[in-house]
Protein backbone atom coordinates (compact mmCIF):
# COMPACT_ATOMS: atom_id res chain seq x y z
CA UNK A 1 0.00 0.00 0.00
CA UNK A 2 0.83 3.64 -0.49
CA UNK A 3 1.09 6.08 2.45
CA UNK A 4 -2.41 7.37 1.79
CA UNK A 5 -3.68 3.80 1.35
CA UNK A 6 -1.77 2.75 5.33
CA UNK A 7 -3.26 5.73 6.59
CA UNK A 8 -6.82 5.18 5.93
CA UNK A 9 -6.42 1.41 6.52
CA UNK A 10 -5.18 2.10 10.15
CA UNK A 11 -7.95 4.64 10.92
CA UNK A 12 -11.05 2.75 9.71
CA UNK A 13 -9.88 -0.63 11.47
CA UNK A 14 -8.89 -2.64 7.72
CA UNK A 15 -5.52 -4.79 6.69
CA UNK A 16 -6.04 -3.14 3.84
CA UNK A 17 -7.70 -0.27 1.57
CA UNK A 18 -7.56 0.25 -2.27
CA UNK A 19 -9.06 3.29 -4.39
CA UNK A 20 -12.51 3.53 -4.73
CA UNK A 21 -13.29 1.66 -1.54
CA UNK A 22 -15.83 3.32 0.55
CA UNK A 23 -14.53 3.48 4.38
CA UNK A 24 -15.67 4.30 7.60
CA UNK A 25 -12.74 5.67 9.15
CA UNK A 26 -12.03 7.32 12.46
CA UNK A 27 -11.00 10.85 12.89
CA UNK A 28 -7.45 11.52 15.01
CA UNK A 29 -8.56 15.38 15.17
CA UNK A 30 -11.40 17.63 13.70
CA UNK A 31 -10.31 21.49 13.04
CA UNK A 32 -13.07 24.26 12.58
CA UNK A 33 -12.99 28.39 12.25
CA UNK A 34 -14.67 31.17 12.79
CA UNK A 35 -16.65 31.39 9.55
CA UNK A 36 -17.25 27.35 9.42
CA UNK A 37 -17.78 27.19 12.62
CA UNK A 38 -21.38 28.65 13.20
CA UNK A 39 -23.03 26.49 10.86
CA UNK A 40 -21.00 23.36 11.89
CA UNK A 41 -22.67 24.34 15.30
CA UNK A 42 -26.14 24.29 13.84
CA UNK A 43 -25.96 21.23 11.98
CA UNK A 44 -24.35 19.57 15.65
CA UNK A 45 -27.33 20.93 17.29
CA UNK A 46 -29.34 19.34 14.60
CA UNK A 47 -27.96 15.92 15.18
CA UNK A 48 -29.01 16.57 18.81
CA UNK A 49 -25.76 15.08 20.65
CA UNK A 50 -25.55 16.58 23.55
CA UNK A 51 -21.43 16.44 24.00
CA UNK A 52 -18.43 16.16 20.76
CA UNK A 53 -16.97 12.58 20.62
CA UNK A 54 -13.44 14.06 22.06
CA UNK A 55 -13.06 17.51 22.91
CA UNK A 56 -9.59 17.08 23.29
CA UNK A 57 -9.14 15.72 19.82
CA UNK A 58 -11.19 19.25 18.40
CA UNK A 59 -9.47 22.07 17.35
CA UNK A 60 -10.87 25.95 17.02
CA UNK A 61 -9.08 28.45 15.38
CA UNK A 62 -9.95 32.04 14.51
CA UNK A 63 -8.37 33.70 11.60
CA UNK A 64 -10.74 34.18 8.86
CA UNK A 65 -12.57 37.59 9.91
CA UNK A 66 -10.63 38.66 12.89
CA UNK A 67 -10.40 41.04 14.95
CA UNK A 68 -14.57 41.12 13.78
CA UNK A 69 -15.09 43.76 10.84
CA UNK A 70 -18.69 43.56 11.42
CA UNK A 71 -21.42 43.00 14.81
CA UNK A 72 -22.66 40.20 12.68
CA UNK A 73 -19.06 38.58 12.50
CA UNK A 74 -18.40 39.25 16.24
CA UNK A 75 -21.65 38.06 17.28
CA UNK A 76 -20.90 34.94 15.05
CA UNK A 77 -17.58 34.56 17.05
CA UNK A 78 -19.41 34.75 20.55
CA UNK A 79 -21.34 31.91 19.32
CA UNK A 80 -18.33 30.01 18.84
CA UNK A 81 -16.63 31.19 21.63
CA UNK A 82 -19.85 29.81 23.72
CA UNK A 83 -19.63 26.30 22.34
CA UNK A 84 -16.08 25.69 22.84
CA UNK A 85 -16.90 26.67 26.58
CA UNK A 86 -19.92 24.36 26.81
CA UNK A 87 -18.09 21.58 25.16
CA UNK A 88 -14.62 22.01 27.43
CA UNK A 89 -12.65 22.15 23.86
CA UNK A 90 -9.04 23.33 25.35
CA UNK A 91 -7.55 23.75 22.07
CA UNK A 92 -9.25 26.95 21.16
CA UNK A 93 -6.99 29.72 19.59
CA UNK A 94 -8.90 32.89 20.15
CA UNK A 95 -8.09 36.17 18.26
CA UNK A 96 -4.09 37.45 19.28
CA UNK A 97 -3.41 33.96 20.60
CA UNK A 98 -3.34 32.09 17.07
CA UNK A 99 -3.58 33.11 13.38
CA UNK A 100 -4.35 30.89 10.58
CA UNK A 101 -5.67 27.93 11.60
CA UNK A 102 -3.44 25.96 9.16
CA UNK A 103 -0.06 27.70 10.67
CA UNK A 104 -1.21 27.02 13.75
CA UNK A 105 -1.76 23.53 13.46
CA UNK A 106 1.41 22.78 12.21
CA UNK A 107 3.05 25.22 14.48
CA UNK A 108 1.38 23.86 17.97
CA UNK A 109 1.75 20.09 17.38
CA UNK A 110 -1.38 19.40 16.47
CA UNK A 111 -1.01 17.17 13.65
CA UNK A 112 1.29 14.17 13.61
CA UNK A 113 2.68 11.84 10.83
CA UNK A 114 -0.33 9.20 10.30
CA UNK A 115 -2.90 10.82 11.41
CA UNK A 116 -6.27 11.59 9.97
CA UNK A 117 -7.37 14.97 10.06
CA UNK A 118 -10.83 16.34 8.66
CA UNK A 119 -10.94 20.28 8.62
CA UNK A 120 -14.22 22.19 8.12
CA UNK A 121 -12.11 24.21 5.68
CA UNK A 122 -10.75 23.44 2.24
CA UNK A 123 -7.04 23.87 2.71
CA UNK A 124 -7.00 21.34 4.99
CA UNK A 125 -4.54 19.25 2.77
CA UNK A 126 -1.80 21.89 3.94
CA UNK A 127 -0.95 18.80 7.03
CA UNK A 128 0.15 16.10 4.61
CA UNK A 129 3.31 18.45 4.88
CA UNK A 130 3.75 16.09 8.47
CA UNK A 131 2.93 13.11 6.40
CA UNK A 132 -0.89 13.34 7.60
CA UNK A 133 -3.78 12.59 5.24
CA UNK A 134 -5.77 15.37 6.13
CA UNK A 135 -9.12 17.05 4.04
CA UNK A 136 -11.86 19.40 4.13
CA UNK A 137 -15.52 19.14 4.15
CA UNK A 138 -18.61 21.50 4.21
CA UNK A 139 -19.93 22.65 8.11
CA UNK A 140 -22.84 19.21 8.30
CA UNK A 141 -19.78 16.48 7.76
CA UNK A 142 -17.63 18.59 10.51
CA UNK A 143 -21.07 18.63 12.23
CA UNK A 144 -21.22 14.62 11.70
CA UNK A 145 -17.30 14.07 13.02
CA UNK A 146 -17.71 16.13 15.89
CA UNK A 147 -20.91 13.96 16.91
CA UNK A 148 -19.41 10.34 16.07
CA UNK A 149 -15.86 10.84 15.80
CA UNK A 150 -15.73 8.76 12.18
CA UNK A 151 -16.20 10.07 8.54
CA UNK A 152 -17.09 8.25 5.40
CA UNK A 153 -14.36 8.73 2.91
CA UNK A 154 -13.74 7.20 -0.61
CA UNK A 155 -10.37 5.51 -0.84
CA UNK A 156 -8.72 7.69 -3.44
CA UNK A 157 -6.32 7.21 -6.34
CA UNK A 158 -2.98 8.19 -5.68
CA UNK A 159 -0.91 10.41 -8.44
CA UNK A 160 2.85 11.02 -7.18
CA UNK A 161 4.94 13.39 -8.47
CA UNK A 162 8.81 12.75 -8.59
CA UNK A 163 10.45 15.95 -8.28
CA UNK A 164 14.09 16.24 -8.25
CA UNK A 165 16.55 18.66 -9.35
CA UNK A 166 17.55 22.30 -7.49
CA UNK A 167 15.08 25.09 -6.84
CA UNK A 168 16.95 27.91 -8.74
CA UNK A 169 17.82 31.14 -6.50
CA UNK A 170 14.56 32.72 -5.76
CA UNK A 171 12.43 29.95 -7.03
CA UNK A 172 10.32 28.38 -4.16
CA UNK A 173 7.79 25.84 -3.17
CA UNK A 174 4.96 28.12 -4.38
CA UNK A 175 7.00 28.28 -8.13
CA UNK A 176 6.85 24.68 -8.11
CA UNK A 177 3.17 24.00 -7.16
CA UNK A 178 1.71 26.51 -9.03
CA UNK A 179 3.82 25.29 -12.20
CA UNK A 180 2.55 21.02 -10.96
CA UNK A 181 -1.01 22.80 -11.20
CA UNK A 182 -0.47 24.54 -14.44
CA UNK A 183 0.46 21.31 -15.66
CA UNK A 184 -2.36 18.83 -14.62
CA UNK A 185 -4.97 21.60 -14.51
CA UNK A 186 -7.66 22.84 -11.65
CA UNK A 187 -9.84 19.26 -11.57
CA UNK A 188 -6.57 17.40 -12.90
CA UNK A 189 -6.42 15.68 -9.05
CA UNK A 190 -10.00 15.66 -8.29
CA UNK A 191 -11.28 13.04 -5.94
CA UNK A 192 -7.34 11.89 -5.86
CA UNK A 193 -4.20 12.28 -3.31
CA UNK A 194 -1.10 13.97 -4.44
CA UNK A 195 2.10 12.31 -3.39
CA UNK A 196 5.03 14.72 -3.27
CA UNK A 197 8.31 13.33 -3.73
CA UNK A 198 12.08 13.48 -4.86
CA UNK A 199 15.04 14.85 -4.23
CA UNK A 200 13.62 19.00 -4.26
CA UNK A 201 10.98 17.81 -2.04
CA UNK A 202 13.21 16.49 0.60
CA UNK A 203 15.24 19.34 0.30
CA UNK A 204 12.48 22.06 0.98
CA UNK A 205 11.80 23.10 4.64
CA UNK A 206 8.25 21.87 5.94
CA UNK A 207 7.91 25.74 5.13
CA UNK A 208 7.76 24.74 2.01
CA UNK A 209 6.20 21.08 2.06
CA UNK A 210 3.00 23.32 3.95
CA UNK A 211 3.04 25.41 0.87
CA UNK A 212 2.80 22.74 -1.70
CA UNK A 213 0.18 20.85 0.14
CA UNK A 214 -1.61 23.59 0.64
CA UNK A 215 -2.55 24.01 -2.69
CA UNK A 216 -3.08 20.61 -3.94
CA UNK A 217 -6.92 21.30 -3.62
CA UNK A 218 -6.36 24.09 -6.49
CA UNK A 219 -6.13 20.68 -8.50
CA UNK A 220 -8.84 19.19 -6.73
CA UNK A 221 -6.97 16.74 -4.51
CA UNK A 222 -8.59 15.12 -1.38
CA UNK A 223 -5.63 15.55 0.04
CA UNK A 224 -1.33 16.29 -0.53
CA UNK A 225 1.03 14.70 1.51
CA UNK A 226 4.82 14.11 1.66
CA UNK A 227 6.44 10.96 3.41
CA UNK A 228 7.75 11.99 6.54
CA UNK A 229 11.67 11.97 7.01
CA UNK A 230 13.99 13.50 9.89
CA UNK A 231 12.79 16.60 9.05
CA UNK A 232 9.32 15.93 10.10
CA UNK A 233 10.44 13.80 13.07
CA UNK A 234 11.87 17.03 14.55
CA UNK A 235 9.73 19.17 13.51
CA UNK A 236 7.07 17.00 15.55
CA UNK A 237 9.04 16.24 18.28
CA UNK A 238 9.50 19.73 19.04
CA UNK A 239 5.59 20.57 18.92
CA UNK A 240 3.38 17.72 20.08
CA UNK A 241 5.20 15.98 23.02
CA UNK A 242 3.54 12.81 22.29
CA UNK A 243 4.56 9.36 20.51
CA UNK A 244 5.53 9.44 16.45
CA UNK A 245 4.73 6.37 14.43
CA UNK A 246 5.27 8.02 10.87
CA UNK A 247 3.74 5.73 8.41
CA UNK A 248 5.17 5.46 4.59
CA UNK A 249 4.78 3.87 1.35
CA UNK A 250 5.79 -0.05 1.03
CA UNK A 251 8.28 -0.27 -1.61
CA UNK A 252 6.14 -1.89 -3.67
CA UNK A 253 3.21 0.85 -3.58
CA UNK A 254 0.79 1.60 -6.65
CA UNK A 255 -0.24 4.78 -8.11
CA UNK A 256 -2.75 5.69 -10.40
CA UNK A 257 -0.17 7.85 -12.10
CA UNK A 258 3.67 9.32 -11.65
CA UNK A 259 4.54 12.49 -12.69
CA UNK A 260 8.37 13.47 -12.96
CA UNK A 261 9.18 17.10 -13.12
CA UNK A 262 12.28 18.86 -12.98
CA UNK A 263 12.78 21.13 -10.26
CA UNK A 264 16.25 22.87 -11.83
CA UNK A 265 14.32 24.08 -15.07
CA UNK A 266 12.43 26.15 -13.22
CA UNK A 267 11.81 30.08 -13.63
CA UNK A 268 9.61 31.93 -10.63
CA UNK A 269 5.79 30.84 -12.02
CA UNK A 270 2.60 33.18 -11.68
CA UNK A 271 -1.20 31.95 -11.78
CA UNK A 272 -3.04 35.00 -14.30
CA UNK A 273 -6.25 35.99 -13.28
CA UNK A 274 -8.59 34.44 -13.27
CA UNK A 275 -8.23 30.29 -12.55
CA UNK A 276 -4.93 29.00 -10.38
CA UNK A 277 -3.99 26.94 -13.34
CA UNK A 278 -3.81 29.53 -15.65
CA UNK A 279 -0.04 29.26 -14.89
CA UNK A 280 2.66 31.04 -16.85
CA UNK A 281 6.51 31.73 -16.32
CA UNK A 282 7.22 35.33 -14.82
CA UNK A 283 8.87 36.24 -18.25
CA UNK A 284 5.86 35.01 -20.27
CA UNK A 285 3.47 37.39 -18.27
CA UNK A 286 3.26 40.51 -20.38
CA UNK A 287 3.21 44.07 -18.84
CA UNK A 288 0.78 43.92 -15.68
CA UNK A 289 0.67 46.89 -13.27
CA UNK A 290 -0.68 46.66 -10.21
CA UNK A 291 -2.15 48.24 -7.35
CA UNK A 292 -1.62 46.24 -4.67
CA UNK A 293 0.48 43.00 -3.13
CA UNK A 294 -0.54 41.15 -0.18
CA UNK A 295 1.67 38.83 1.17
CA UNK A 296 0.48 36.25 3.65
CA UNK A 297 -2.57 33.12 4.34
CA UNK A 298 -2.12 29.92 4.76
CA UNK A 299 -0.11 29.09 1.33
CA UNK A 300 2.66 31.19 2.30
CA UNK A 301 2.16 33.45 5.88
CA UNK A 302 5.26 31.35 7.25
CA UNK A 303 8.41 32.08 8.19
CA UNK A 304 10.25 31.40 5.34
CA UNK A 305 7.96 33.00 3.46
CA UNK A 306 8.44 36.41 5.20
CA UNK A 307 11.83 36.03 4.96
CA UNK A 308 12.28 36.00 1.10
CA UNK A 309 10.27 38.65 0.66
CA UNK A 310 12.43 40.42 3.20
CA UNK A 311 15.51 39.53 1.32
CA UNK A 312 13.90 41.22 -2.14
CA UNK A 313 12.56 44.56 0.07
CA UNK A 314 15.39 45.11 2.61
CA UNK A 315 16.93 48.86 1.98
CA UNK A 316 13.78 49.36 -1.09
CA UNK A 317 10.63 51.07 -1.13
CA UNK A 318 7.33 49.99 -2.43
CA UNK A 319 6.77 52.33 -5.47
CA UNK A 320 4.46 55.33 -5.19
CA UNK A 321 1.13 54.32 -6.10
CA UNK A 322 1.13 50.81 -4.69
CA UNK A 323 -0.04 49.56 -1.15
CA UNK A 324 1.54 46.36 0.33
CA UNK A 325 -0.07 44.10 2.86
CA UNK A 326 2.02 41.99 4.70
CA UNK A 327 0.20 39.54 6.94
CA UNK A 328 2.07 37.09 9.42
CA UNK A 329 0.77 33.78 9.55
CA UNK A 330 0.64 33.16 13.08
CA UNK A 331 1.72 35.05 16.45
CA UNK A 332 3.98 32.83 16.26
CA UNK A 333 5.68 33.83 12.71
CA UNK A 334 4.84 37.49 13.75
CA UNK A 335 6.63 37.10 16.82
CA UNK A 336 9.95 35.59 15.15
CA UNK A 337 9.77 38.01 12.28
CA UNK A 338 9.95 41.32 14.21
CA UNK A 339 13.12 38.96 16.37
CA UNK A 340 14.62 38.84 13.52
CA UNK A 341 14.20 42.44 11.74
CA UNK A 342 12.04 41.05 9.13
CA UNK A 343 9.04 43.21 10.32
CA UNK A 344 11.40 46.71 10.65
CA UNK A 345 12.20 46.44 6.82
CA UNK A 346 8.89 45.68 5.67
CA UNK A 347 7.80 48.54 7.72
CA UNK A 348 10.83 50.89 6.28
CA UNK A 349 9.79 49.98 2.69
CA UNK A 350 6.41 51.48 3.52
CA UNK A 351 4.42 47.84 3.39
CA UNK A 352 1.22 47.61 6.32
CA UNK A 353 1.84 45.28 8.73
CA UNK A 354 -1.58 43.59 9.76
CA UNK A 355 -1.79 40.94 12.61
CA UNK A 356 -2.29 37.38 12.00
CA UNK A 357 -5.35 35.88 10.15
CA UNK A 358 -6.75 35.50 6.98
CA UNK A 359 -6.98 39.26 5.99
CA UNK A 360 -8.12 39.93 2.56
CA UNK A 361 -7.82 36.31 0.89
CA UNK A 362 -11.46 35.66 1.18
CA UNK A 363 -12.58 39.38 0.04
CA UNK A 364 -13.88 40.25 3.68
CA UNK A 365 -11.47 42.70 5.05
CA UNK A 366 -8.09 44.38 5.10
CA UNK A 367 -7.11 44.81 1.46
CA UNK A 368 -10.23 44.47 -0.34
CA UNK A 369 -10.31 45.29 -4.29
CA UNK A 370 -12.25 48.11 -5.93
CA UNK A 371 -13.22 47.73 -9.55
CA UNK A 372 -10.59 47.52 -12.05
CA UNK A 373 -7.89 46.99 -9.17
CA UNK A 374 -5.25 44.83 -9.90
CA UNK A 375 -3.52 42.68 -7.06
CA UNK A 376 -0.52 40.21 -6.79
CA UNK A 377 -1.01 37.79 -3.86
CA UNK A 378 0.72 34.80 -2.17
CA UNK A 379 -2.48 33.37 -1.67
CA UNK A 380 -3.67 30.14 -3.16
CA UNK A 381 -7.04 31.42 -5.58
CA UNK A 382 -7.52 34.17 -7.95
CA UNK A 383 -10.91 33.35 -8.72
CA UNK A 384 -13.57 36.41 -9.57
CA UNK A 385 -14.17 38.33 -6.75
CA UNK A 386 -12.33 36.10 -4.63
CA UNK A 387 -10.64 39.58 -3.16
CA UNK A 388 -13.64 41.84 -3.65
CA UNK A 389 -14.65 43.43 -6.56
CA UNK A 390 -15.97 40.70 -8.90
CA UNK A 391 -14.06 43.39 -11.64
CA UNK A 392 -10.71 43.09 -9.28
CA UNK A 393 -7.96 40.90 -10.86
CA UNK A 394 -5.57 38.67 -9.11
CA UNK A 395 -2.40 37.30 -10.44
CA UNK A 396 -0.46 34.56 -7.66
CA UNK A 397 2.59 34.14 -6.97
CA UNK A 398 6.09 33.74 -4.81
CA UNK A 399 6.41 36.39 -1.94
CA UNK A 400 9.40 37.33 -3.43
CA UNK A 401 7.80 37.83 -6.52
CA UNK A 402 4.71 39.82 -4.94
CA UNK A 403 7.93 41.80 -3.13
CA UNK A 404 9.68 42.67 -6.34
CA UNK A 405 6.76 43.62 -7.89
CA UNK A 406 5.30 46.46 -5.56
CA UNK A 407 9.02 47.67 -5.93
CA UNK A 408 8.37 47.71 -9.74
CA UNK A 409 4.96 48.60 -9.59
CA UNK A 410 4.09 45.77 -12.05
CA UNK A 411 4.67 42.17 -12.11
CA UNK A 412 8.34 41.18 -12.01
CA UNK A 413 11.18 38.63 -12.02
CA UNK A 414 12.67 38.80 -8.52
CA UNK A 415 15.81 38.05 -9.64
CA UNK A 416 15.88 41.47 -11.44
CA UNK A 417 15.61 43.18 -8.08
CA UNK A 418 18.49 43.21 -6.49
CA UNK B 1 -37.92 11.48 -6.82
CA UNK B 2 -38.20 13.43 -9.93
CA UNK B 3 -37.63 17.28 -9.77
CA UNK B 4 -38.56 19.58 -13.00
CA UNK B 5 -37.07 23.07 -13.72
CA UNK B 6 -35.85 25.46 -16.88
CA UNK B 7 -32.19 25.08 -17.33
CA UNK B 8 -29.83 27.86 -16.72
CA UNK B 9 -26.53 27.03 -18.32
CA UNK B 10 -23.26 27.90 -17.21
CA UNK B 11 -19.43 26.93 -18.54
CA UNK B 12 -16.67 24.74 -16.71
CA UNK B 13 -14.72 25.67 -13.37
CA UNK B 14 -17.58 27.87 -11.84
CA UNK B 15 -15.98 28.41 -8.40
CA UNK B 16 -17.21 28.50 -4.79
CA UNK B 17 -16.11 32.33 -4.70
CA UNK B 18 -19.03 32.85 -7.97
CA UNK B 19 -21.75 30.57 -6.15
CA UNK B 20 -21.28 32.91 -3.07
CA UNK B 21 -19.00 35.12 -2.54
CA UNK B 22 -17.04 35.10 0.46
CA UNK B 23 -18.15 38.89 2.25
CA UNK B 24 -21.54 37.26 2.31
CA UNK B 25 -20.71 34.07 4.29
CA UNK B 26 -21.64 36.07 8.08
CA UNK B 27 -25.17 36.01 6.43
CA UNK B 28 -26.61 32.93 8.32
CA UNK B 29 -29.80 33.20 6.86
CA UNK B 30 -30.35 30.70 3.99
CA UNK B 31 -32.94 32.73 2.26
CA UNK B 32 -30.29 35.82 2.77
CA UNK B 33 -27.50 33.85 0.88
CA UNK B 34 -30.15 32.96 -2.07
CA UNK B 35 -30.08 36.70 -2.72
CA UNK B 36 -26.54 36.49 -3.63
CA UNK B 37 -26.60 33.25 -4.88
CA UNK B 38 -24.24 33.25 -8.84
CA UNK B 39 -23.78 36.74 -8.07
CA UNK B 40 -19.96 36.16 -9.97
CA UNK B 41 -20.93 35.37 -12.84
CA UNK B 42 -24.76 36.15 -12.98
CA UNK B 43 -26.16 38.60 -10.77
CA UNK B 44 -29.53 37.99 -12.53
CA UNK B 45 -29.52 34.28 -11.37
CA UNK B 46 -32.11 34.98 -8.18
CA UNK B 47 -34.51 36.39 -10.24
CA UNK B 48 -34.28 33.92 -12.78
CA UNK B 49 -34.68 30.89 -10.29
CA UNK B 50 -37.83 32.11 -8.89
CA UNK B 51 -40.16 29.82 -10.47
CA UNK B 52 -37.96 26.63 -9.53
CA UNK B 53 -34.20 26.09 -12.65
CA UNK B 54 -32.11 23.44 -13.41
CA UNK B 55 -28.59 24.39 -13.29
CA UNK B 56 -26.38 22.83 -16.19
CA UNK B 57 -23.29 23.51 -16.24
CA UNK B 58 -19.44 21.89 -17.53
CA UNK B 59 -16.61 20.86 -15.51
CA UNK B 60 -15.19 20.97 -12.10
CA UNK B 61 -18.65 22.49 -10.82
CA UNK B 62 -18.23 23.75 -7.30
CA UNK B 63 -13.91 23.65 -6.92
CA UNK B 64 -12.77 25.91 -4.19
CA UNK B 65 -13.47 26.34 -0.67
CA UNK B 66 -15.54 23.97 1.61
CA UNK B 67 -18.10 26.52 2.29
CA UNK B 68 -21.59 24.46 2.69
CA UNK B 69 -23.28 28.02 1.74
CA UNK B 70 -22.69 27.94 -1.47
CA UNK B 71 -24.83 24.60 -2.19
CA UNK B 72 -27.25 26.29 0.32
CA UNK B 73 -27.35 29.56 -1.06
CA UNK B 74 -28.08 27.70 -5.01
CA UNK B 75 -31.02 25.43 -3.17
CA UNK B 76 -32.86 28.26 -1.25
CA UNK B 77 -32.71 30.40 -4.48
CA UNK B 78 -34.90 27.59 -5.49
CA UNK B 79 -32.15 25.38 -7.74
CA UNK B 80 -33.98 22.19 -8.11
CA UNK B 81 -31.11 19.84 -9.22
CA UNK B 82 -27.38 20.66 -10.27
CA UNK B 83 -26.46 18.94 -13.48
CA UNK B 84 -22.56 19.12 -14.26
CA UNK B 85 -19.77 17.05 -16.72
CA UNK B 86 -18.10 16.55 -13.12
CA UNK B 87 -17.60 18.54 -9.49
CA UNK B 88 -15.62 19.23 -7.51
CA UNK B 89 -15.35 16.69 -4.47
CA UNK B 90 -16.15 18.68 -1.34
CA UNK B 91 -19.14 21.06 -3.18
CA UNK B 92 -20.48 17.65 -4.35
CA UNK B 93 -20.20 15.82 -0.42
CA UNK B 94 -22.00 19.34 0.95
CA UNK B 95 -24.88 19.52 -2.14
CA UNK B 96 -25.96 15.74 -0.74
CA UNK B 97 -25.63 16.55 2.77
CA UNK B 98 -27.82 19.39 2.86
CA UNK B 99 -30.16 17.98 0.48
CA UNK B 100 -29.41 19.84 -2.71
CA UNK B 101 -29.83 17.36 -5.52
CA UNK B 102 -26.92 16.83 -7.92
CA UNK B 103 -26.04 14.54 -11.23
CA UNK B 104 -22.75 13.98 -13.32
CA UNK B 105 -24.28 14.15 -16.80
CA UNK B 106 -22.32 15.73 -19.98
CA UNK B 107 -25.59 17.92 -21.48
CA UNK B 108 -23.02 19.72 -23.38
CA UNK B 109 -25.11 20.59 -26.68
CA UNK B 110 -27.92 18.96 -25.51
CA UNK B 111 -29.74 21.46 -23.30
CA UNK B 112 -29.90 25.56 -23.41
CA UNK B 113 -31.39 28.30 -21.36
CA UNK B 114 -34.67 27.87 -20.87
CA UNK B 115 -35.01 24.16 -22.38
CA UNK B 116 -37.76 22.54 -20.00
CA UNK B 117 -35.81 19.45 -17.75
CA UNK B 118 -37.27 16.44 -15.98
CA UNK B 119 -34.69 14.79 -14.00
CA UNK B 120 -35.26 11.27 -12.17
CA UNK B 121 -33.12 11.60 -9.44
CA UNK B 122 -32.92 7.55 -8.55
CA UNK B 123 -32.33 6.47 -11.98
CA UNK B 124 -30.47 8.91 -13.31
CA UNK B 125 -32.75 9.98 -16.65
CA UNK B 126 -32.75 13.34 -17.54
CA UNK B 127 -35.40 14.37 -19.93
CA UNK B 128 -34.76 17.35 -22.24
CA UNK B 129 -38.78 18.08 -22.89
CA UNK B 130 -38.30 21.31 -25.06
CA UNK B 131 -35.92 19.21 -27.40
CA UNK B 132 -37.41 15.72 -26.51
CA UNK B 133 -34.18 13.84 -25.60
CA UNK B 134 -33.22 11.80 -22.81
CA UNK B 135 -29.58 11.42 -21.53
CA UNK B 136 -28.55 9.10 -18.86
CA UNK B 137 -26.48 10.36 -16.04
CA UNK B 138 -24.51 8.61 -13.81
CA UNK B 139 -26.32 7.33 -11.27
CA UNK B 140 -25.46 8.56 -7.63
CA UNK B 141 -24.18 5.73 -5.01
CA UNK B 142 -26.03 4.20 -2.53
CA UNK B 143 -24.48 5.55 0.30
CA UNK B 144 -25.46 9.08 -1.74
CA UNK B 145 -29.14 7.62 -1.93
CA UNK B 146 -28.80 6.72 1.24
CA UNK B 147 -28.07 10.06 2.60
CA UNK B 148 -30.84 12.33 0.48
CA UNK B 149 -33.74 9.82 1.16
CA UNK B 150 -32.65 9.67 4.94
CA UNK B 151 -33.39 13.73 4.18
CA UNK B 152 -29.75 15.00 4.21
CA UNK B 153 -26.58 13.86 6.77
CA UNK B 154 -27.95 15.39 10.03
CA UNK B 155 -30.60 13.04 9.68
CA UNK B 156 -29.00 10.66 8.71
CA UNK B 157 -26.71 10.33 11.66
CA UNK B 158 -29.67 10.72 13.71
CA UNK B 159 -30.94 7.71 12.43
CA UNK B 160 -27.57 6.04 12.85
CA UNK B 161 -26.97 6.88 16.45
CA UNK B 162 -30.79 5.74 17.11
CA UNK B 163 -32.00 9.41 17.91
CA UNK B 164 -34.98 9.04 15.08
Amino acid sequence: MNIVEKILARASGEKEVSPGQIIDARVDKAMMHDLTGPRVIDSFREIGVKRVWDPDRVIVIFDHDIPPSTIKAAELHKKVRNFVREQGIRHFYDIGRGGVCHVVMLEKGHVKPGELIIGADSHTVTYGALGAFATGVGATDMAAVLATGSIWLRVPETLKFEVNGKLQRRVYAKDLILYIIGMIGSEGANYKAMLFSGQAIRDLGIDGRATICNMSIEAGAKAGIVEPDEKTIRYVKERAGEPITPVRSDDDAEFAKIYEVDASQLEPQVAIHPSVDNVKPVSEVGDVEINQGFIGTCTNGRLDDLRAAAEVLKGKRVKDGVRLVIIPGSQGVYHEALKEGLIEIFVKAGAIICGPGCGPCIGISRGVLADDEVCISSANRNFVGRMGSPKSKVYLASPATVAASTIKGKIVDPREVD
Amino acid sequence: MKVEGKAVVYGDNIDTDIIIPGRYLVLQEPSELAKHAMEGVDPSFPERARDGVIIVAGRNFGCGSSREEAPVALKHANTKCVIAESFARIFYRNAINIGLPILEASLRDKASNGDLLLVDLVSGIIENKTREIRVQAKPLSPLAIEIISAGGLTKYVRKKLGLE
